[in-house]
């Protein structure tokens, strides 16, 4: 019987393999995994925001039932544990390197933010170790403590580090200074604009959970933790913590519940339970609290800006000017000093000519969490600020908000295009995402629905955001010469076996973009294997040769091009195995989905003949040629790549409420080639969610003495389904210029554009009210009181 | 310590627990069915949620104590014994209504409860209003919304096939 096979290459919207375990509920998250003899740890956590340490009393906890081991600071240090190391280093303006504070993994003499850990309890069950958590004494010395970046640089704040003065973390700028100030003495009118970026906590659904596993026999350890890139942690915690060689260190992230950029670091609770499982002889199992989440997990975000843009007589951007105070947290996590810096900086030219920008960031420590990236990291926040201010400008000089930003595009044979923040545009066409997104939303005919709104009592409005973002991470020579501390390569290797399946290793690590599927497909596209025959392995460091993992949406961008590298050389082999056994030479064969053909003939042999032919080398040019059928590629990217695109929001306020109610929006995306249209717009819907969720109702809120108020899901405001509307996701491709399969990275797209869309829309709703500009999250409260005219809490 | 019997996913079992252990913990801890995901800690984000004779709860909030007699049924439990799945969970695949999976099994055990109770059909209003107690931090719920109305309509004979996703 012939049964059509539905297509499984690239552009199809295969159905996820990984689906089939997820939802019968044999996913395999790290709590899931169960070590024998497994032990359970509780970390004590400080519940002041700047205290010293006095002194700790464990004797009480040690005797309780079931402990095996209470553990410090001071044990840790004893034994030359290192400190959690950031990865990136950013230099000041005057060339010297920023203060860079050591970070224990548990408190040495100081705890610094309400999470900070300063114990550990070892014990059978994690209720026993809860309990003698609860039996240890801590005798505090508490300090003032600062939770906004204002106070924190204000004179006379309480330092928070010794070499950090002023908790001043770095003083960085990019641009020309001169030329903006000569383009601003030449303009016709300045527009200025203030805003904070609001501080996020990431809450994927799956917490926190580490798993460490020494084997006394082999001196082996391995590291099971709910990480997005295991390669990683396996070298900053080797490395530089645990002094651990990578031969004898294995870290296995399993099935991974969501991370958006918050499982990226090396967390202190991964070197605190693989150095306690060599202590006490015994795995040692952690798994966080959602609660104890919000007070450990890098929170995101939390910027204070100014912005001025210099304009022309007729509207025409002349230079723009940026200062930003960017919350460090306490500690440096691992990729924090780039976010506002290489991540936001150099995004400021957006999808316009601004032919000169300066801006100026301050970095500052305050007694909070831990700030870096999430999903965005540094684009959402840039684009924001721009977006916002051009519609503040066009409403300034009485400028239609989309004939203004037209005005400023990038052209469209303008590329490639070097901005004057260092990264250069390769391909782009904001025209098309902006036409096609305008026309989608019904822009045109909005202001009916507003009177047929208002005709109800209630205020409608629409806003736009025209963005690009930079992604596809990234050259490592780049972000090497700009403070990187790793290469951002990727690794792709393709293992054909003999009858013909193939296993694919990579070095990315899906946390629910669904590799498995899409990964497969290239394969599928590329060889002709039936995706039912293609396993994708990841995650595991004893499998995969290296890799940097899945964040700055690159898996594919990077990863994806790793194996189409790898793939190009299997196919060569391929052709010459194929060249013997069809008695051609290697010229004149032709490789095309799974098929090798002796040109313009009918001769042919199939990749599966090949692959057995390549281990079982009988008929072989075994003089010329190996054994076997299997290749690895490492690729480097040559450049960011840079989707972007179009969304509109048409919100919805309810006067009397505040309440602000979105009531359509539309995204058209240029993420390059679309491997599987299903997945991009899972990912947009899935940013936009979050962004939405920035603009309306998300904060994570200290009060003056650095308590987290907003510190459980009772009180930190996740949206939910009746809080989002349908979101039209459109995409519009040009494709990327410098990777083999021409893709640009959908995952943080959505949210990237959407905030500014979402507040560019409050504003409008509200323009009866005189308002310039709403702070996020827009919530019913800070609505309700602009409106009827009382100042927000 | 107390004892407690109930029969989960159609298995009768009798076992020790602490007075203070929740039902979450005796299912994932003591019998090994780790589908059953803990998300929170304060009852909010539902990925926990289980069948108790017919009924979705939040295994979170309940303790084993609770459960003397009761008959369970958590995400393991419902496909068929030949591994057909549920018109739901096949739904939520169709429909790309997952992405880390990690709400999923109490999305979906959620959604069998929504859709039971409204046998004639709900608006896409009802179902978002009816999640109000799950989150979900990667789909932005438009696929989940989507996955269960057709998914309803199987459930409830309006439909012999489950509906293809528009490409």
């Amino acid at each position: 019987m012939n049964v059509i096979q539905p297509f499984e290459g690239i552009g199809a919207s295969v159905r996820r393999k990984e689906d089939f375990r997820f939802l019968q509920g044999r996913g395999q998250y790290t709590d899931d995994l169960n070590r024998p003899g497994q032990t359970y740890a509780w970390m004590l956590r400080s519940p002041h925001a700047h205290a010293e340490i006095r002194g700790i009393d464990i004797a009480a906890a040690k005797g309780m039932p079931g402990v095996k081991a209470v553990f410090v600071g001071a044990d840790m240090a004893a034994e030359n544990i290192g400190g959690i190391p950031c990865g990136w280093q950013i230099h000041n303006k005057d060339g010297s390197p920023m203060a860079e504070p050591m970070h224990p993994a548990l408190a040495l003499g100081k705890v610094r933010h309400v999470g900070d850990p300063v114990a550990v309890v070892i014990a059978e069950t994690r209720t026993q170790a809860r309990d003698a958590a609860e039996a240890i004494l801590v005798d505090y010395a508490p300090l003032p403590a600062t939770a906004s970046v204002e106070a924190a640089i204000a004179p006379g704040a309480a330092q928070i580090h010794d070499n950090a003065p002023g908790n001043l973390c770095y003083d960085w700028h990019i641009g020309d200074k001169a030329a903006q100030e000569a383009a601003f003495a030449n303009a016709a009118r300045i527009v200025t604009f203030e805003t904070t970026n609001n501080r996020l906590v990431p809450n994927a659904m799956e917490p926190r959970a580490a798993i460490g596993d020494f084997d006394a026999m082999s001196g082996d350890y391995t590291l099971y933790t709910t990480s997005q890139n295991p390669h990683v942690i396996r070298l900053l915690m080797g490395a530089f913590v645990l002094h651990i060689p990578e031969s004898k260190l294995r870290v296995v992230a399993p099935d991974v519940g969501g991370g958006f950029g918050s499982k990226i670091y090396h967390y202190a609770e991964e070197a605190i339970v693989t150095w306690a499982s060599a202590k006490v002889k015994r795995p040692v199992k952690w798994v966080a609290d959602r609660t104890e989440s919000f007070m450990s997990d890098a929170h995101g975000r939390d910027h204070v800006s100014r912005a001025d843009l210099a304009l022309d007589a007729n509207g025409k951007i002349l230079g723009l000017k940026v200062h930003t105070l960017a919350n460090m947290g306490a500690y440096l996590s691992t990729f924090a000093p780039c976010v506002p810096t290489y991540l936001y900086a150099t995004l400021l030219a957006g999808v316009y000519t601004t032919p000169v920008i300066y801006a100026e960031v301050k970095a500052v420590f305050t007694n909070t969490v831990p700030v870096d990236a999430y999903r965005g990291a540094g684009r959402p926040e840039a684009t924001y600020l721009l977006e916002r201010l051009m519609d503040c400008a066009a409403r300034e000089i009485g400028m239609d908000r989309v004939a203004f930003r037209k005005m400023n595009f990038i052209p469209v044979d303008a590329f490639p295009y070097q901005t004057p923040v260092a990264l250069q545009y390769d391909s782009g066409d904001y025209f098309s995402t902006l036409s096609q997104a305008l026309e989608t939303a019904g822009w045109d005919s909005f202001e009916a629905r507003r009177a047929e709104a208002k005709a109800r009592g209630k205020l409608r409005g629409i806003g736009i955001s025209t963005y690009l973002e930079a992604c596809g991470i990234a050259p490592s020579a780049v972000v090497g010469s700009l403070g990187a501390r790793a290469g951002l390569y990727e690794v792709g290797t393709i293992r054909v076996h003999p009858t013909g399946s193939v296993t694919v290793l990579t070095g990315t690590h899906s946390h629910g973009q669904g590799h498995e599927t899409t990964l497969a497909q290239l394969v599928a596209d590329k060889l002709g294997v039936p995706i039912a025959n293609i396993d994708i392995v990841h995650g595991d460091t004893a499998k995969v040769p290296f890799g940097m993992g899945t964040y700055g949406s690159r898996s594919l961008a990077v990863g994806g091009s790793a194996m189409d590298k790898a793939m190009d050389k299997i196919i060569a082999k391929g052709k010459r195995i194929a060249a013997h056994l069809m008695e051609a030479s290697v010229q004149d064969v032709e490789f095309d989905r799974g098929t090798f053909r002796v040109a313009g003939t009918d001769k042919t042999k199939g990749l599966t003949d090949i692959s057995l032919a390549a281990y079982v080398p009988h008929n072989y040019p075994i003089e010329e040629i190996e054994p076997g059928l299997e290749e690895t590629a490492f690729y480097d990217p040559k450049n960011f790549t840079y989707p972007g695109g179009c969304h509109i929001c048409e919100v919805e306020i309810d006067p009397e409420t505040g309440k602000v109610t979105v009531v359509n929006f539309t995204a058209v995306d240029d993420v390059g080639r679309v491997i599987n249209p299903m997945i991009v717009e899972g990912q947009v819907q899935g940013g936009v969610a979050q962004g939405i969720g920035q603009a309306l109702l998300e904060a994570a809120i200290y009060d003056a003495e650095g308590q987290l108020i907003s510190g459980s899901m009772m009180d930190y405001t996740m949206p939910r389904a009746d809080d989002l509307p349908n979101v039209g996701v459109a995409t519009h491709t040009t494709l990327c210029t410098h990777n083999p399969l021409g893709v640009k990275g959908c995952g943080e797209v959505g949210a990237i554009g959407s905030p500014p869309a979402v507040m560019n829309a409050v504003v409008d709703a509200l323009q009866d009210y005189g308002v310039r500009h709403v702070e996020m999250p827009a919530t019913p409260d800070r609505v309700w009181s602009i409106i009827h005219g009382r100042k927000a809490a | 310590m107390p004892q407690v019997q109930l029969t989960v996913n159609g298995t009768a079992h009798k076992v020790e627990v602490e007075s203070r252990t929740l039902l979450v913990e005796l299912l994932r801890e003591q019998l090994r069915l780790t589908g059953t995901h803990v998300g929170c800690d304060t009852s909010q984000c539902g990925a926990c949620v289980v069948h108790m004779g017919g009924d979705s709860v939040k295994a979170c909030t309940i303790l084993a104590v609770q459960c003397e007699g009761a008959s369970i049924t958590t995400i393991e439990g419902l496909a068929a014994a030949d591994g057909t799945l549920h018109p739901m969970q096949e739904a939520f695949r169709e429909y790309h209504a997952l992405q880390c999976g990690f709400c999923t099994p109490g999305m979906v055990m959620s959604a069998i409860d929504l859709v039971n109770r409204h046998p004639d059909g709900l608006t896409e209003q009802e179902i978002r209003e009816g999640l109000e107690g799950n989150l979900c931090r990667c789909t932005g719920y438009h696929n989940i919304v989507k996955a269960i109305a057709a998914a309803a309509d199987v459930m409830h004979g309006r439909r012999s096939e489950l509906a293809r996703a528009a490409e």
